[in-house]
């Protein structure tokens, strides 16, 4: 089926929930570390394993962080606020209900404007409430999936890491880019939770998660029903999810058939969605103020605190960018398609020159994501870490090729820029014996290539060049090199 | 209310008690996931009704303009300062456990999807 | 000798292990004594701690005699709800669910009892979950009282009331929802307090409603359930509902009230409410005569109304059952406790609902469903959101009968204890049991029973309100009445 003829048609309608596991040292109601990846339900106590007579008290950081992120959405902070329960049945749940927010959210009535190919998208924001996040479950049995598993197992060790849940209002009237849409709010959205510092945002880890809700209708006619697809756990993820169901929903209407209120999984590998549980089969999570914890009263003088206290918010960088770094608006739609605009922004900010900022992550890094099958965002190294590189590089420590090295060495093991360096030895060769002892070595070598620059066809010499920086294992300064071979065959100036 | 010792004939769903039928009794029993007898389920339903009939009367009390009270003691902003305590020995969280497989609380097949 | 030790106060004991004129160890024994002669026909234990208890007992006879400075309480016995978490001892809460299941951690005053040096006997039975009016709900049988061994021992701490009034324990730890302290202290003939709601920390109790729950002390006297009172009370961070500011003066206040045997000033509002229509003829003249004592005291008495009191039933009966539908969900056979029906077939589940099938009893299942009911979504207005009202309306009722009186009186309960399994099959008739107790819980003021006669030879309690933080008055008033009357213990007739 074809989308643009589709989009002709039909009017697609998207909203976003994300869900965020704030980077706080500890739980949301307990001590326990939010560490990741540790030894299976080794943090874990009797708050968070729901064990009977275990009381919740609220972690002020989380409470802080979730205020901070309202602000950074435009949301208006609710004078006073209750937790309450979610109730319903699920092993990865310790108490069997969620401590969340219902009627009285955090922050409520915000916005976020984002850029899709030049023109500007406000993006309403309904609320931003705090909650706490489940455990793991693993299923064991020939699938290896839910269905047809013979049984499961269960790790609480992410039970109770806190949560916080940002819910967009229904943004229509995209027409043909709700899928770009989708996706460039999600990582407007990430920018801005990197750039308070609130959680590391890793999709991959699961430490932000959407879910996105589709839905189509004829021109002029009301909303269609809308269907919520879980599982989407990349940039990319999300512009497919909203393209696949949109044509998967014109096909239903298309038969004459209507689309059912449903939870949907995205299928990563076949990029479609698969049918989960339907919402008329959902349960009453028969919601009331939780009364184990008492009602949250920020007070006007700390929030309002907070909120001169954020830090420059990627859009207003985007600008500084332009206005005060000179970068080109050509340039700045070509990053921004590429999907780095931000990621040069944190680096050029970070100390890194803005020319080689927009190189490395146009370039190399470009590249590198492309390999991965992943948006540039999606790579585990940081602009701050794409900064100190380029520092090496200017400081004459690392080469152009040695550098490269250094990113592989992030990007493969996780571990910090100069861990990586130390640990791999990489560094720039300046002793000029044993230079020139590789530049006799390739002038040996290559008699004939030698023959021709000593006759004055100097560009030959790269061969040369390219030949020593191989025997060096790229550990040499090329410039450096090509002076010393000049020298060596009498043509040096 | 029906006579829990006549032989049961299984759900009724369109048999109402009052204010709580049988079959109101039923769902909520799944709903708590309370896999109740039908002895029970004719027993209770008398009764709940019963009960529900006598707790009806907070509804007499006129009280648009009166505020709800979740907290007999009026509290706010009660919080911790977010630093790792450390947790349970691994050994005694899961000594509790029913059943356990690999470090992991082991349990049957799970039939519905994540809420 | 051993006899003479089970008959003493709390406070005798203490003044004699201090002394050094007896040893910790031979009043725990003593009492391990009483247990093992009397508990078999009182069934007031689901555990006892032979072995924990003579350790604890020898820890504070090493500690006087290395001259450390006891605790007023160190080496005193006590008897644990079964309610409160106990590290590595059983802990049912009443319940098969929880059968086996030894706890990993302390409840707040679990720890602050071994703290105290207080020597824990054991664990007392209960109505499962808390929930019931008699004891007769506990999955391990009833509990009898020691006045007559046909009749209820209240609820739901019915074990703790009845190891106290059976000379098993000078002292006992109970909780109170509804009534679950007051009733049971009532027709046992001893002293029982809820404390003001926050006062008292809740971490480590078993949750049954908890915006209700609140532990409490038992003793024979008014003056140990003080002593007690001082060692449970206090600030907990673990707990978001603790109230941070100082403990009420309950003990120097219970000293005061029987020193001075005066209430000369004291402003004594009778509850018209609670009262009258309904109440058992007996109970209502015993309450009589404590008014007229009061007076005689120098108190002033005067009556109050408190109209939205006739609604605190209701509100309650939906409040309660809500949060307990809520906290008790989490007993699903995966982390903890009973498991039923995993056959490798049935999915989790049919394992979840079959478990919670067999673990709870009728009592619990009955206030699941209420609860869930009430909360769910278009009856939750009508139901949870109004009683949330009315509690509203009766904690206006108790600040508006607060500006004319300083503590306020009433039957404890309606009436004195009745057989066992006479009212089991009819829940409305067992709820009624806790009709003057519920103000006090749904507005989360502190309230004392203290013995103030017999009816048909059987204890009637006398029930005394005061505001929220003002413990103190409760024990006040309530030390001066005992001293002024006969404790009706002295004529409980001797168990075989
Ligand atoms: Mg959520
Ligand atoms: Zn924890």
């Amino acid at each position: 089926m074809n989308y643009a003829d589709v989009i002709a048609r039909y009017e697609p309608v998207i909203g976003l929930e994300t869900h965020v596991e704030l980077s706080t040292a500890s739980k949301m109601f307990c001590g326990c570390s939010t560490e990741f990846g540790a030894e299976p339900n080794t943090h874990t106590c009797a708050v968070c394993l729901g064990l009977p007579g275990a009381l919740p008290v609220a972690n002020e950081t989380a409470i802080e962080s979730t205020i901070r992120i309202g602000l950074a959405l435009n949301c208006s902070i609710a004078a006073w606020c209750r937790f309450a329960r979610k109730n319903y049945f699920y092993p990865d749940m310790p108490k069997n209900f969620q401590t969340s927010q219902y009627d009285e959210p955090l922050c409520v009535e915000g916005y976020l404007d984002v850029e899709v190919e030049g023109n500007t998208v406000r993006v309403g924001i309904e609320r931003v409430h705090l909650e706490e996040d489940t455990g793991k479950n693993t299923h064991v049995g020939t699938s290896g999936r839910i269905h047809g598993a013979d049984y499961s197992l269960v790790d609480y060790n992410r039970a109770g890491i806190p949560l916080v849940e940002i819910v967009t209002k229904p943004v229509p009237g995209t027409g043909a880019l709700a899928p770009e849409v989708a996706k460039a709010y999600v990582t407007e959205l990430r920018n801005i939770l990197r750039t308070l510092g609130v959680s590391d945002v890793r999709m991959e880890q699961g430490s932000l998660r959407c879910d996105v809700n589709t839905s189509l209708n004829l021109p002029g006619a009301e909303w269609g029903t809308r269907t919520e697809t879980k599982n989407v756990n990349s940039l990319r993820s999300v512009e497919r999810a909203v393209r696949s169901e949109i044509l998967r929903q014109a096909e239903v209407l298309d038969g004459g058939g209507r689309v059912t209120q449903e939870t949907r999984h995205f299928q990563e590998t076949t990029g479609d969605t698969r049918r989960g549980r339907s919402k008329e089969e959902a349960t009453d999570y028969r919601y009331f103020p939780e009364p184990d914890l008492v009602p949250i009263a920020p007070d006007p003088d700390w929030v309002e605190s907070l909120r001169v206290a954020l830090p420059e918010l990627p859009a207003a960088r985007r600008v500084r960018l332009r206005d005060e770094m000179g970068v080109s608006a050509e340039d700045l739609v070509q990053m921004s398609n590429a999907g780095v605009v931000d990621l040069v922004g944190i680096t050029t900010f970070a100390g890194a020159p803005v020319g080689e900022a927009r190189n490395w992550w146009l370039g190399y890094l470009a590249q590198k994501a492309n390999e991965r099958g992943v948006e540039p965002p999606d790579l585990p190294i940081t602009p701050e870490q794409v900064a100190r590189v380029i520092e090496l590089v200017s400081s004459g420590s690392l080469s152009v090729a040695l550098a490269r090295q250094a990113v592989d060495g992030v990007l493969e093991t996780g571990s910090d820029v100069d861990e990586v360096v130390a640990e791999r030895g990489l560094k720039v060769v300046s002793d000029t014996g044993a230079l020139e002892q590789a530049a006799d070595g390739a002038i040996a070598a290559n008699p004939d290539i030698a023959a021709k620059v000593r006759g004055g066809k100097l560009s030959a010499v790269g061969a040369l060049v390219g030949a020593v920086m191989k025997a060096t294992r790229g550990q040499a300064d090329a410039a450096a090199v090509k002076q010393i071979l000049l020298d060596r065959l009498g043509v040096g100036s | 209310m029906p006579d829990a010792t006549e032989p049961s004939p299984g759900p009724r769903v369109d048999e109402p008690v009052g204010r709580l039928s049988r079959a109101d009794v039923a769902h909520l029993a799944r709903l708590a996931r309370l896999a109740v007898t039908d002895d029970e389920l004719d027993i209770f339903a008398g009764q709940l009704d019963v009960i529900l009939g006598a707790v009806a009367r907070v509804g007499e009390v006129a009280s648009d303009d009166i505020p709800p009270t979740s907290h007999a003691v009026p509290m706010t902003n009660v919080y911790r300062v977010d630093e790792v305590v450390p947790s349970l020995p691994r050994e005694a969280v899961l000594a509790c456990a029913p059943a356990v497989e690999d470090e992991k609380f082991r349990v049957p097949r799970i039939l519905a999807e994540d809420a | 000798m051993s006899d003479d030790l089970t008959r003493m106060t709390a406070a005798e004991i203490a003044a004699l292990i201090a002394g050094g004129e007896v040893a910790a160890v031979e009043v725990a024994q003593a009492h391990l004594d009483r247990i093992a002669a009397v508990d078999q026909s009182v069934h007031a234990f689901l555990h006892v701690d032979t072995a924990g208890a003579l350790d604890a007992a020898k820890a504070v006879d090493a500690a006087r005699a290395a001259g450390t400075v006891l605790g007023p309480l160190a080496g005193v016995p006590l008897a644990m709800k079964d309610v409160v978490v106990t590290k590595d001892l059983p802990t049912t809460a009443g319940s098969k669910i929880l059968e086996g299941w030894h706890p990993p951690y302390d409840a707040t005053i679990t720890r602050r009892i071994k703290d105290a040096g207080i020597v824990m006997l054991g664990k007392t039975n209960m109505d499962e979950f808390a929930m019931g009016s008699s004891t007769e709900n506990s999955a391990y049988g009833p509990t009898h009282n020691p006045w007559d061994l046909s009749r209820i021992p209240g609820g739901s701490s019915g074990g703790s009331s009845a190891a106290v009034a059976a000379y098993e324990a000078p002292l006992a730890i109970g909780t109170d929802t509804g009534g679950s302290i007051r009733q049971p202290a009532a027709v046992t003939g001893i002293v029982g307090h809820k404390p003001t709601y926050g006062a008292v920390s809740r971490y480590g109790l078993v949750a049954f409603s908890s915006s209700l729950d609140q532990a409490g002390p038992f003793g024979r006297t008014v003056l140990d359930a003080a002593l007690l009172h001082e060692v449970m009370a206090g600030h907990d961070p673990c707990d978001s509902t603790s109230i941070d500011a100082p403990i009420a003066p309950v003990v120097a206040a219970a000293r005061e009230g029987a020193e001075l045997s005066s209430l000369a000033g004291v402003r004594v509002g009778v509850v018209r409410e609670l009262g009258g229509e309904g109440y058992q003829a007996g109970v209502v003249a015993s309450f009589e005569a404590a008014v007229e004592t009061l007076r005689g005291l120098g108190a002033e008495i005067v009556e109050v109304s408190c109209p939205n009191f006739d609604y605190a039933l209701a509100a309650y009966y939906l409040i309660a059952p809500s949060e307990c539908s809520s906290n008790l969900a989490r007993f699903d056979g995966v982390r903890y406790g009973l498991r039923v029906g995993d056959d490798g077939a049935n999915s989790l589940e049919d394992v979840m609902s079959i478990t919670r099938e067999a673990g709870f009893g009728a009592e619990v299942k009955r206030r699941i469903i209420i609860g869930t009911y009430a909360l769910s979504s278009g009856y939750y207005d009508a139901y949870y959101g109004q009683a949330q009202k009315v509690r509203t309306l009766i904690a206006r009722d108790f600040t508006a009968a607060f500006a004319r009186a300083d503590v306020l009186v009433s039957p404890t309960s309606p009436f004195v204890a009745f057989g066992i399994g006479e009212r089991i099959d009819d829940p409305m008739a067992m709820y009624v049991n806790d009709l003057c107790t519920l103000p006090a819980s749904l507005a989360g003021t502190p309230a004392i029973s203290v013995p103030c006669g017999l009816a048909d030879g059987l204890p009637v309690g006398l029930q005394i309100m005061a505001p929220a933080m003002a413990d103190d008055r409760c024990y006040r008033v309530a030390a001066a009445f005992e001293a002024a009357t006969e404790h009706v213990l002295a004529s409980i007739p001797e168990l075989s």
